[in-house]
């Protein structure tokens, strides 16, 4: 096998591991979509209320930059401490750094919200509760969406790292490459899927986020 | 309109922010219904907060206001708002919303059914002169001076009875304004919907308003009838807003003939001979003779032309004079009378009592004066003696 061109190589390993290599893929892209949502599910909400307590808002804002800054197999590894080996660390690993651009771009969309809008909607009285899925939020969507679109995109990469705490996924197959003799194929056959699900992940919430976008809801 | 029930009322109210500055205070007017106010005032001068305390967006720090006689405080702040029509500046369309959706904005929050809605919605575009098609369009799609047109009407989708506008029309070009003017003027005569308007737009205020209220840095300086702005400013600052121009033009508006008016005219009796009426035109530098009777009573006019045409030694001015085309009462308004002398080209026009006693003449040349003092303000006249000068022309405008 050693003796053919790496691209034979690397049909041969898609032919021969298609289905184990399509479990990896579906294994890996959950892993990060339940980080992300965690953090989307925890971000919006708090990102909604520090738009209204812009002090408080600093505060939280600055701690989760601070997460940011740690690098990812650090944060692995801290985590792992704590909850061991498995798909979990990774999950609270994404979790943590999807954080940041969630609660950022909630906090910046509803920020941005034109104050005059605001304003009417209050004045034609609205509750606040009316006011905040009626108004803010469908105006502040796209900038939430592209937060989650960074987030995931970042977290399909870590997930990659993930495979190092046994998580699984296609970083396991790109691990178990480097450490064979010509594990070439083994590498490209978990880093382009990998690479793929990225791209698309960000195709596919990037057209969501024009969909979001104010200006162009007639186009619908 | 004096008869007309209240319909809000603001008694000693003040609204102090939190470090001590004062938006308001010691504001006390009374807004019946059917009657457009506007707040005028410059920037910072608290016009927008008195307004907003209407329908409770700022929460006065002392005194009561009343919303058709109960105080605003009993009100839920949702439900007094959705009661009172409300537009801002820049339309505050629901930029995801379609037209109609926007429109609708109120009756959705009030559960209305769909059907009633729609037949809403449908009415409220007419209203505002825009095709039926725009309701499915959103804000972004229409222009500015459209946009507006969607913010006016939506403010009535719910049958409101007080409109409050927050300079509206600020961000439109001239021409886009007057016809949202008249859109708006036409809710509140036709329909009649009590307008309260913010503007720092005097013209705009005197254009729309039947009762103005003039605030400066938190306090009102003066709450009144434009007329009676005009005719009677408060106080200088009062006086700068509404600017030199606009006081002498409202002079114009309200002096009566009778104070412009020359009290000498040219006149002879009926019984004089033509010759007497050549040396009298001679003297006084005229080509025209107003004919009385013994008793002063104005019968007629005689001219150059006539005298020259039908001349004869014997004839009297009796014989020849011409009846009179055109007098006015003393008391009619100059506004009335100066369009009509400068239209039709009299050179002068007789002033009669009203027992038809002639007692002057109103001259082009008293019409220049007028248009000289709008023009170039008050300077000496040069004839003083020959026009009689109402007190309010010759020493400034306290007093019409």
């Amino acid at each position: 096998m050693a003796d053919q061109p790496l691209w034979n190589q690397l049909i041969f390993y898609f032919t021969h591991n298609g289905l184990y290599i399509l479990q990896q893929f579906g294994r890996h892209f959950l892993i990060s979509f339940y980080g992300v949502l965690l953090a989307a599910v925890i971000g919006i909400p708090l990102g909604i209320y520090i738009a209204n307590h812009y002090r408080l808002g600093d505060f939280i804002i600055s701690v989760a930059n601070v997460i940011q800054t740690i690098p990812s197999l650090a944060m692995l590894s801290i985590v792992m401490l704590v909850l061991g080996l498995g798909a979990n660390t990774v999950i609270v690993t994404i979790f943590l750094y999807s954080i940041l651009p969630i609660l950022k771009n909630t906090y910046t969309g509803m920020k941005n919200v034109d104050p005059n809008i605001i304003d009417s909607a209050k004045g034609m009285g609205m509750t606040g509760l009316q006011l905040l899925y009626m108004v803010k939020l469908p105006l502040a969507m796209s900038v939430i969406m592209s937060g989650i679109r960074t987030a995931m995109v970042v977290a399909i990469g870590n997930t990659a790292i993930g495979a190092f705490v046994g998580a699984g996924g296609l970083g396991d197959m790109i691990i178990r490459g480097t450490n064979a003799t010509d594990g070439a194929p083994l590498i490209l056959a978990g880093a382009l899927p990998t690479a793929l699900m990225a791209v698309i992940t960000d195709l596919v919430i990037g057209s969501l986020q024009k969909y979001f976008e104010p200006n162009n809801l007639h186009k619908k | 309109m004096s008869t007309a029930k209240e319909i809000v009322s603001f008694r000693n109210v003040a609204k102090k922010y939190r470090g001590g500055s004062v938006g308001v205070e010691n504001i006390n007017v009374t807004i019946k219904e059917g009657e457009f106010v506007c707040f005028i005032g410059t920037s910072g001068s608290g016009k927008t907060t008195t307004m907003r305390m209407i329908n409770r967006m700022i929460d006065p720090s002392k005194g009561k206001i009343t919303f058709k006689g109960h105080n605003i405080r009993h009100y839920d702040p949702v439900r007094l708002r959705r009661t009172i029509g409300y537009v801002i500046q820049n339309n505050g369309l629901m930029p995801h919303m379609t037209i109609q959706e926007n429109i609708t904005l109120v009756p959705k929050l009030l559960k209305w059914p769909q059907e009633k809605m729609d037949k809403k919605a449908h009415e409220l575009i007419k209203l505002a002169d825009l095709p039926e098609s725009y309701l499915d369009r959103y804000p972004a799609e229409l222009s500015g001076g459209q946009q507006q047109r969607i913010g006016v009407v939506r403010a009535l989708a719910a049958d409101q009875d007080l409109i409050l506008m927050d300079e509206p029309f600020g961000a439109l070009d001239p021409i886009t304004r007057d016809d949202l003017q008249e859109l708006i003027k036409h809710l509140q005569e036709e329909l009649g919907k009590t307008i309260v308007f913010v503007t720092h737009d005097m013209d705009e205020a005197l254009k729309l308003a039947t009762h103005i209220v003039i605030m400066d840095s938190g306090h009102v300086i003066q709450d009144d009838t434009p007329d009676n702005i005009l005719q009677h400013p408060a106080n200088d600052f009062v006086k700068d807003l509404l600017g030199e121009e606009r006081l002498l033009q409202a002079q114009q508006n309200t002096l009566s003939v009778s104070d412009i008016m020359s009290t000498n005219p040219a006149k002879i009796t009926l019984g004089k001979s033509l010759a007497e009426a050549i040396r009298t035109m001679s003297l006084r530098h005229v080509d025209y003779l107003l004919v009385t009777d013994d008793d002063n009573k104005l019968k007629g006019y005689i001219d150059l032309e006539t005298i020259n045409e039908r001349y004869s030694k014997d004839a009297s001015v009796s014989d020849i004079y011409n009846c009179t085309r055109m007098k006015f009462r003393k008391d009619s308004y100059l506004r009335d009378t100066s369009e009509k002398i400068l239209k039709q080209g009299y050179k002068y026009v007789p002033i009669v009592d009203k027992d038809n006693y002639l007692i002057g003449t109103v001259t082009r040349a008293s019409l220049v004066n007028i248009i000289y003092d709008a023009i170039w303000g008050k300077e000496e006249l040069d004839n003083p003696d020959e026009i009689k000068l109402p007190a309010s022309i010759a020493k400034g405008s306290d007093k019409s």
